[in-house]
């Protein structure tokens, strides 16, 4: 055994890369209560003043700074620091916190739209470089889209994908960095290169070769980036601060490189939980410095930052990283994952305040011990930060190792990747099949001339035979375009740290997804159950609806829609996986929207549920504002029988509750929330966000943002600063259901 | 044939009407005409939707698990619940059935065999006394004290657990006096387990307007902690437990 590594359990971790082997043989499972945990120190306190002074700077700005000529790499920027004296966990993405830094090889324009946006200009060398002599991503993918798939592009029946800028969504395992030091992790890759030296090598052996060579490059770079701070990470971390700092560089070094919509971080509490216990058991460090390493680790990931446009703002706003760490859920020999080091994680939201980032995501099971539940349900209620998702489910599907990407991706960490997808809008595609293909805006011929409905009455079978039409030329439409940017995005743009933390032969899922699916079922009910007339303008086309009669709505746990919405998730599913994807991925979807819900109802006409043109859709799987009647739990149990096997990247519920009707006290809010959560998850829901506070206290923070520096809110799938959001997407968040009673 | 009910509405996240988390079944009609409802829409016996037991029975098992995980279950409150005894015996021997706890939240104003029998499946009443002067209590609710003091003694002499309400209303139901004797009188009922006192609130005023209902408390202010206080304090003399729902 390597020095370093003195004290743990052998296992086969010590002569192969495997984090999840050293955890199971060395992590301690804590099943008592919070009361072990610490404030922060004076150090912390003092360190976190000066961050917030720059973030209200930020907030007031817009951004604090930006790189206008350096392309960042790993190693683009010398070290940069907030307050070197109090400063104990080190590292930016560029020479100043805050600073965002420009990553072009994702697309240019982006770039440089960005900065105008800021009232920057872009270095006309590196305008230049980018345009003329090397390639972007954005570049390659629009010399490969077929007309089909600009027109769909433009008319929105898909958007937000990543075909511009970063696709994200992919987790380094940067716990190898500290368990193996990256010198180990050089030779692996060194050897897993050698054995692709085939005497017939084909293009999928050629392209392999040259990406371990690129990872080999980057985890070079990687040690020449922590030299700079002093650091040399070649050798495995040997206490507390170096598994912690170790971790974080690894991290620092993809985020310097890689701006993709997601950064997420995987799961690292229990992991760097093991460092601390053995640390705490020789006596070489005390509570208070572990937590201070924790919050000031915390700290940092709360400092992310990328440059973003305002159009990207519109679809995800509030300045999001999905800096996702997975806390908690349960091994598969039953032992819990749940640490100290998981409650100080959460501590953190006390020890600085609540805040969006890191999105800190609890791994729920029946099983958690009593008091982490307690915990965590006090954690939402004081702060609305924390996001839940069903472990019981997933363990099943991806072991017990595996870290949330983004809001409800689950990957197994450093053997699994995802190729980012954004969503189709079902709610659009509904209108299609009714209007033979032509978009109810613009009466433009998106999708193919199929026969419109010409009846002045909907019929449920008609329609959902040209609805079940018009989504198998979606689907196939979707996967093309979806094959085209992972392929520009290899080619161009591809995220050579991040899979350097990976095995060699990674799982690889074409994560797709779907928005307006309450609308879709709200509709395809209304069509059943009530008598819904088509309005029609003087060019034939359908542009609003009229509906007689009542229907039953998604949320109200009424089979009679509920398995409408069932239906149609199978359905699209099925219809995707017929469709052959890049690189041999396997299909998922999720129903996640982010704040994209608002653009996307603002581009959507009328809809056959009584929805007018334009109005926001409900956020992720959510049913639509005011028609769930019965309660929040009945609108959950609606949620809940979304099958996980159809969307197996994730489920995304939001739930926003006042104090009030949680329960008359904290003792019993907090026991009827981890009822709730226990009830939930039983009934196989995937996920929840939740929030709890009063409608009055997000109207005074509209009027008053600056009373309200850290109001967190959860949305679809991550938190963000309420304030931060733009007034229309305010003003969603408030109107949309509220359990009050 | 089975008795068919009439329900106003469902809630299947009730968390303040008994413990743990309860589907909550508003029933439909009141023999009450209380100055401070806040649910004045559900006086009206003809209105509401009618389920038969069964289907009523359907929508609450549906939510077993999460009662089961916090301890909750269902709670039939109103309206007043008791006038339609009758039907609810028929859920709550279901639910008893299936092992769900079965609350009743009601004014205490029948008691007939129908209802003595629905106590016999009743796991825990919410009787709400909502003032302990015959005078006050008839200018707030149209009817008189004497059958809720009756349905008490009931309770207590066949040991169902009780829990008492009781509506803080500035200027109407704060006389002291009144709370003092009631605190005293209760000391006597040893099913009573705690009493929970509800500050009133102004949330069913629009109800009053929608229904074109003759509203009198629209100068009347929500109580602040310091009367919720005092109240809870004469309340403890009883030596029971007092919570306070603000």
């Amino acid at each position: 055994m390597r020095p370093e590594w003195h004290d743990f359990e052998g296992g086969s971790w010590t002569t192969e890369i495997n984090v999840r082997s050293f955890i199971q043989h060395n992590y301690t499972p804590y099943l008592g209560d919070e009361s072990f945990l610490t404030g922060p120190t004076e150090r912390t306190l003092k360190l976190w003043e000066k961050a917030r002074e720059l973030m209200k700077i930020e907030h007031e700005k817009g951004i604090l700074d930006a790189e206008t000529s350096k392309p960042s790499t790993i190693t683009t920027f010398g070290p940069g620091y907030l307050d070197k004296e109090n400063e104990v966990i080190v590292g930016f993405q560029t020479d100043k916190p805050l600073k965002r830094g420009i990553m072009p090889s994702g697309g240019i324009r982006v770039v440089k739209k960005a900065l105008e946006a800021y009232g920057y200009t872009l270095d006309r060398k590196t305008e230049e470089i980018y345009t003329q002599n090397r390639k972007t991503h954005n570049d390659g993918v629009f010399d490969a889209y077929t007309d089909a798939m600009r027109k769909a592009r433009h008319s929105g029946i898909i958007t937000g994908l990543p075909d511009a800028y970063g696709r994200g969504r992919i987790i380094g395992d940067y716990r190898r960095v500290a368990l193996y030091g990256v010198d180990f992790l050089i030779e692996e890759k060194k050897q897993a290169k050698k054995l692709l030296e085939n005497p017939n090598l084909g293009s999928p052996d050629i392209r392999l070769r040259e990406e371990l060579s690129e990872q080999i490059k980057a985890l070079v770079q990687l040690k020449e980036m922590a030299a700079s701070y002093g650091y040399d990470i070649s050798q495995p971390a040997k206490d507390s601060f170096e598994a912690t700092q170790w971790t974080y560089f690894a991290y620092l070094g993809a985020i310097k490189e890689q701006d993709g919509a997601a950064m997420s971080l995987g799961r690292v509490s229990t992991f760097l939980d093991i460092y601390y216990e053995r640390d705490l058991r020789e006596g070489k460090i005390t509570e208070e410095e572990v937590q201070e390493l924790v919050d000031q680790f915390v700290m940092k990931l709360r400092m992310v930052r990328f440059l973003r446009t305002p159009e990207y703002n519109d679809l995800f706003s509030g300045d999001p990283t999905w800096v996702t760490e997975s806390i908690g859920g349960m091994g598969v020999d039953g032992r819990t994952l749940v640490t100290k080091t998981s409650y100080r994680f959460l501590h953190t939201l006390y020890n600085l305040g609540p805040a969006p980032e890191p999105n800190l995501t609890v791994l729920w099971s029946i099983s958690l011990p009593e008091p982490f539940k307690r915990y965590c349900a006090k954690v939402s209620i004081d702060t609305s930060s924390i996001q839940y998702e069903n472990d019981d489910i997933m363990r099943d599907v991806w072991g017990d190792d595996y870290g949330i990407a983004c809001c409800v991706s689950a990957m197994r960490i450093g053997k699994q990747m995802q190729f980012f997808g954004a969503r189709a809008n079902l709610a659009k595609a509904l209108l299609y099949a009714i209007n033979g293909g032509r978009d109810e805006l613009s009466g433009e011929q998106v999708a193919p001339m199929f026969a419109p409905i010409t009846s002045e009455y909907l019929d449920y079978n008609e329609v959902m035979a040209k609805f079940d039409q018009m989504l198998d030329w979606l689907a196939e439409l979707y996967i093309n375009t979806l094959n085209v940017i992972h392929y520009m995005h290899d080619k161009y743009n591809y995220e050579r740290l991040q899979m350097a933390l990976h095995d060699v032969d990674v799982f690889r899922t074409q994560a797709c997804g779907i928005a307006g699916l309450s609308v879709v079922a709200d509709s395809l009910s209304a069509i059943k159950y009530a008598r819904v007339k088509a309005i029609r303008n003087e060019d034939g086309l359908v542009t609003d609806y009229e509906i007689e009669g009542e229907y039953p709505a998604f949320g109200n746990n009424d089979d009679r829609v509920d398995m409408i919405a069932v239906d149609v998730v199978e359905r699209f599913m099925n219809k995707l996986r017929k469709i052959k994807t890049y690189r041999g991925a396997y299909h998922t979807l999720s129903i996640l929207t982010i704040t994209s819900n608002v653009v996307y109802g603002k581009k959507t006409g009328s809809t056959p549920d009584g929805r007018k043109k334009g109005e926001p859709f409900a956020p992720g799987a959510n049913p639509m504002h005011g028609r769930d009647k019965n309660g929040a739990i009945a609108s959950m149990a609606s949620v809940a029988k979304l099958p996980y096997k159809y969307a197996e990247d994730g489920i995304s519920y939001t739930f926003s509750i006042v104090p009030r009707a949680l329960g008359k006290d904290m003792e019993d809010r907090i026991h009827n929330l981890v009822g709730l959560l226990d009830g939930y998850f039983r009934s196989k829901g995937h996920h929840i966000n939740v929030n709890v506070f009063d409608r009055e206290t997000l109207l005074d923070a509209m009027e008053h943002p600056e009373k309200y520096p850290q109001l967190t809110i959860r949305v679809s799938g991550y938190a963000v600063n309420f304030i931060k959001l733009n007034r229309e997407q305010q003003l969603d968040v408030i109107n949309r259901t509220f359990h009050e009673r | 044939m089975a008795e068919v009910g009439r329900i106003h509405s469902l809630e299947s996240f009730g968390t303040v009407d008994g413990p743990g988390i309860r589907f909550v079944v508003f029933m439909q009609g009141c023999p009450l005409r209380c100055q401070y409802c806040h649910n004045p829409d559900t006086w009206d016996v003809n209105r509401g939707t009618e389920y038969t037991p069964e289907a009523l029975f359907e929508e609450i098992i549906k939510y077993r698990s999460y009662m089961k995980f916090s301890g909750g279950g269902v709670t039939f409150t109103g309206g007043e619940p008791l006038l339609q005894a009758g039907f609810l015996l028929e859920v709550s021997k279901l639910c008893k059935d299936k092992g769900i706890s079965v609350a009743l939240d009601t004014s205490g104003f029948i008691l007939n065999n129908t209802v003595k029998e629905l106590l016999e499946y009743t796991d825990l009443v919410l009787l709400d006394i909502k003032n302990y002067d015959p005078v006050v209590y008839k200018t707030l609710t149209g009817v008189s004290l004497s059958p809720t003091l009756k349905f008490l003694d009931y309770l207590r002499e066949k040991n169902i657990r009780t829990w008492i309400r009781y509506v803080v209303v500035p200027r109407l139901t704060d006389n002291l006096d009144s709370v003092r004797q009631l605190s005293g009188h209760l000391d006597n009922y040893p099913n009573v387990e705690k009493i929970e006192l509800l500050a009133f609130h102004k949330m069913g005023e629009y109800k009053w307007k929608e229904l074109g209902l003759e509203y009198k408390l629209y100068d009347t202010k929500e109580p602040d902690r310091e009367l919720m206080k005092r109240i809870a304090d004469i309340m403890g003399t009883s030596g029971k437990t007092v919570t306070l729902n603000i």
